[in-house]
Formats: structure tokens, sequence, C-alpha cells
């Protein structure tokens, strides 16, 4: 295994704060790892503009890292293009549905016109506890910026969805 | 460290973190902020001011709605869209002092405050370049609705266009807010067809508050001379069009008429000045960082 080989392995597996079942790299905020000079350098993109897992995230790459034995490691933040989660992978898809939290659909396109929605956002979701398609949303806002509540009518049970953007 | 416990990092390494993620990290470590060629640094700093200035003044007031809501989840929509205005304050100011460093207040020597904090904490009111109608004091939620209709409207439409701005930062920091900003400006758009058309009392509230804020929404759309001047900036004036389409859409539906047009005369709040309500606001905001220019937080 490569130098590279082993520090992107490492940072891969360092986990979102806020939803430890996602590793930045299934959440697609981890956009690159490389190794220039003695230096690791791992970049990051944030999900919203005042993400406060940010620093944490910064924080637990180079600790891993160091850890894992980089000395020198460097978090550099990428801004462009934003990110979107539909960047979140197949299997942080799962991974968010085994923890019982409803995994975003589609993000809407950006470029052009953006339409202003008078009305509810509308959702068809799975219940991520029963499997049963009968949900209702509680509150678009919700724990964290990039979740909604929403409660399965069948199961009763409150679960969290992951916006999309 | 264990992966499914976010407070074990608090435990051990550097005893400068109090408390959990509250060190500094500069939002734009790595991103290269070399002034475009062609563009006046100073004048892209101030206008970056300008544009974090009403971010982080509008997000200060909606903040100040927290725990005062008429319901949990309306609390918690104003946090939210708080916490995105400040985030792109932090942005602003930070590319405002990466672009031209001698705008940030000095500090004592040794200061561990970064430069965005030294621009949000160490600036008297004459020297914020927001808007007005980010800083008046909140109403009740008629007029915090009201405000964020009529901001959101505004500043999506500048975003929008500035996504393909000459400087690549503001760019970056353009097409993330759209994201973020369009929905701000559809939930303040439901809450003001909600109140327009639910009870007397709702729609008084609603006009009322209108009415309040009306004075400052021409402003939202008058360019400084550096929004003219700078190729970066996008002129406010020129997304007037399409803003008041907007707005015409969510008045047509609320089944509200426009009220008159009432013009901006002589110095804004782009030029530093200011109503009396925002130095009592910094005066809030400030106290604590402003009582130790060497803390570290």
């Amino acid at each position: 295994m490569t130098v590279l080989e082993r520090a992107a392995a490492v940072a891969a597996e360092v986990r979102d704060p806020e939803m430890p079942m996602l590793t930045l790299a299934d959440l697609g905020v981890l956009r690159d790892v490389r190794v220039e000079g003695d230096v690791v350098v791992a970049s990051i993109t944030p999900t919203y503009s005042g993400c406060p897992a940010m620093a944490t995230m910064r924080d637990d790459l180079v600790h891993r890292l160091t850890d894992a034995g980089f000395a020198r490691v460097e978090v550099r933040v990428v801004l462009e293009p934003a990110w979107s989660s539909d960047w979140i992978t197949e299997h942080g898809r799962a991974a968010l549905r085994d923890a019982g939290l409803s995994p975003p659909g589609p993000a809407p396109t950006v470029g052009g016109p953006i339409p202003l929605l008078l009305g509810p956002t509308r959702r068809v979701l799975t219940c991520p506890l029963c499997g049963s398609d009968r949900t209702e949303r509680v509150s678009e806002f919700g724990s964290t910026a990039c979740k909604a509540l929403y409660r399965c009518t069948d199961c009763r049970e409150p679960f969290d969805h992951v916006k999309e953007i | 460290m264990n992966d499914e416990s976010v407070y074990d990092g608090l435990l051990g390494g550097d005893s400068s973190q109090w408390a959990f993620g509250t060190d500094f990290e500069d939002p734009l470590a790595g991103v290269d902020t070399t002034v475009p060629a062609g563009i006046d640094a100073t004048e892209l700093a101030v206008y970056c001011l300008m544009l974090g200035d009403d971010t982080l003044v509008l997000s200060q007031r909606l903040s100040e709605w927290c725990s005062r809501a008429p319901e949990l989840e309306e609390d918690i929509a104003l946090a939210n869209f708080a916490l995105d205005l400040l985030g792109q304050a932090r942005l602003l100011l930070a590319r405002a002092a990466a672009a031209d460093p001698s705008i940030v207040p000095p500090l004592p020597e040794g200061s561990p405050v970064p430069a965005e904090d030294a621009l949000a904490y160490f600036r008297e009111a004459g020297q914020f370049r927001n808007v007005r109608m980010a800083e008046v004091p909140n109403g009740d939620f008629a007029h915090v609705v009201v405000r964020l209709l009529l901001f959101s409207i505004a500043r999506l439409a500048v975003l929008q266009r500035l996504r393909g701005s000459a400087d690549a930062v503001l760019a970056a920091v353009a097409a993330k807010g759209v994201k973020e900003l369009a929905y701000h400006r559809d939930w303040a758009g439901r809450w003001f067809v909600t109140l327009a058309l639910g009870t007397d009392e709702s729609r008084r509230r609603l006009l009322t508050a209108l009415e309040q804020l009306w004075p400052l929404h021409d402003e939202l759309f008058t360019a400084h001379p550096i929004e003219k001047s700078l190729a970066a900036a996008v002129d406010p004036g020129e997304v007037r069009a399409e803003a008041d389409a907007v707005l015409d859409q969510v008045l047509a539906v609320a089944e509200v008429e426009r009220p008159e047009p009432i013009g901006t005369r002589g110095r804004t709040g782009r030029d530093g000045l200011h109503t009396e309500a925002l130095s009592l606001m910094l005066a809030e905001m400030q106290v604590v960082a402003r009582a130790h220019p060497m803390g570290l937080w």
C-alpha cells in the first residue's frame, strides 16, 4: 500500500460528528486526499455555509491521520462546487437507513431561475423504521440544518429525514 | 477514539479547546484568496463587508428570536436561517480580510482573535456597511416574516448573479448561499400568505409590519458606488425587476397591495449611516469580545 493509499484509507474512515453512522467519504464532504512532499493534505467542503461540524471534522481528520503516523497533516476547505446531498454515497444511504434516518431524494437542479415555492415541501418517504410509506412532516427544520423531522403514521415513530440540497 | 461518541474528542489532547468544537478555524483555509487581476483589492474587501455585514447583522437579529417564536418548529427554522447567514458572514468577512488586511481593526499584539472576529466584534456601528433593513429591532412574528421575505428575495437575486463573479471566492460563497436563501425566501413567502389570509388579527399585524419595513425596502436595491464600479460585484439595482416580480407573486397570492414606492435619499447603511438600533445591538453582541481582546474562545 502506498503512502497515499494508506492516508486516503484513514481519512475515508473519519466520521461525521453529527451523523456518526456516515464517514466523511460517505457524506461526500471529503473531496480529496493527496500527499504533497511529507504533508498529507485532505480537502473537505461544508454541507451548509454555517455547518458547525466543520471545525470538528477538520480536527478529527488531523487527529486520526496523526494517530496513524502521518506527522504533518493539513486540511483545506473547498468551496466550489457547493456540496449537494446527491453526493451521499449508496453505502452512506444504506447506513442512514440502518440507523433510522431517511436518506435524501434527488437534489433540486441548480442554475437558471429559482421558482418561488409557496406550497409545503412534499416528499414521498419510506419510514426507515417499519418501511411504511405513510409518513407526515412534523417540521421542515430539525435537529441540525441538514434534517427535517417526520413521523410515520403507521408505527407512530418520529424519524429524521436528511434534506435535499 | 471511539467513532460513535462525538464527545470523546474533548478528552485529552489540546487543552486550549474548552468545549466541543469551539476552537477557531479559518473558514477559507486552503482556499486561493488571490485577488484577481484588474480587481481593486480594497474595493473588493469593502464589497465583501457590505454583503457580510448584511448577513451578520440579520443573523444576530434572527438569533434573538431563539426560544421566542410562537411554535418550536418555527423557532428552529429561524435559528437555522440565522446559522446559514452567520456561516455566509464568516466566509465573507474572512474574504474581506484576505483581500485587504488593512481593513481589519488593530488588536493588541499577540491577540489570538482571527480577522473575521476582529471585523465582527471590534468595529463601531459607523464602520458597518449593512443595509438598515437588517438592523432594525425585532417586532412580532409578522415582522420577522416580512423582513426575511423582503431581504431574502433581494439577496437571492443578487447571489444568483454573483455566482458568475470575477472573484472565484465570492462566486463560490454565492453558489452555496443561493441554495440556502431559496428556502429562507420560500419559508417567509409561505408565512406571509398564511398570515395575510389568516385571521383579521394576523392580517392586521402583517400589514403593519409591511408598512413599518417598507421605507427600508428601496435601500436593498440602491447601489453604493462600489457596487457599481467593482467588476466582481453585482449592482443590486440591476436585479430589481426580477426581485419585484417575485414579491408581486407573493403579494398577489396574499391579496396584499404593493405599498407606494418610498425612495432612498442621501447616505445609507452602505456608507455607514445607521439607525440607533445598530449601536445598541452591537453593544450587546460585542461586549464580551471587547472586554477580552486577548481571549481564546
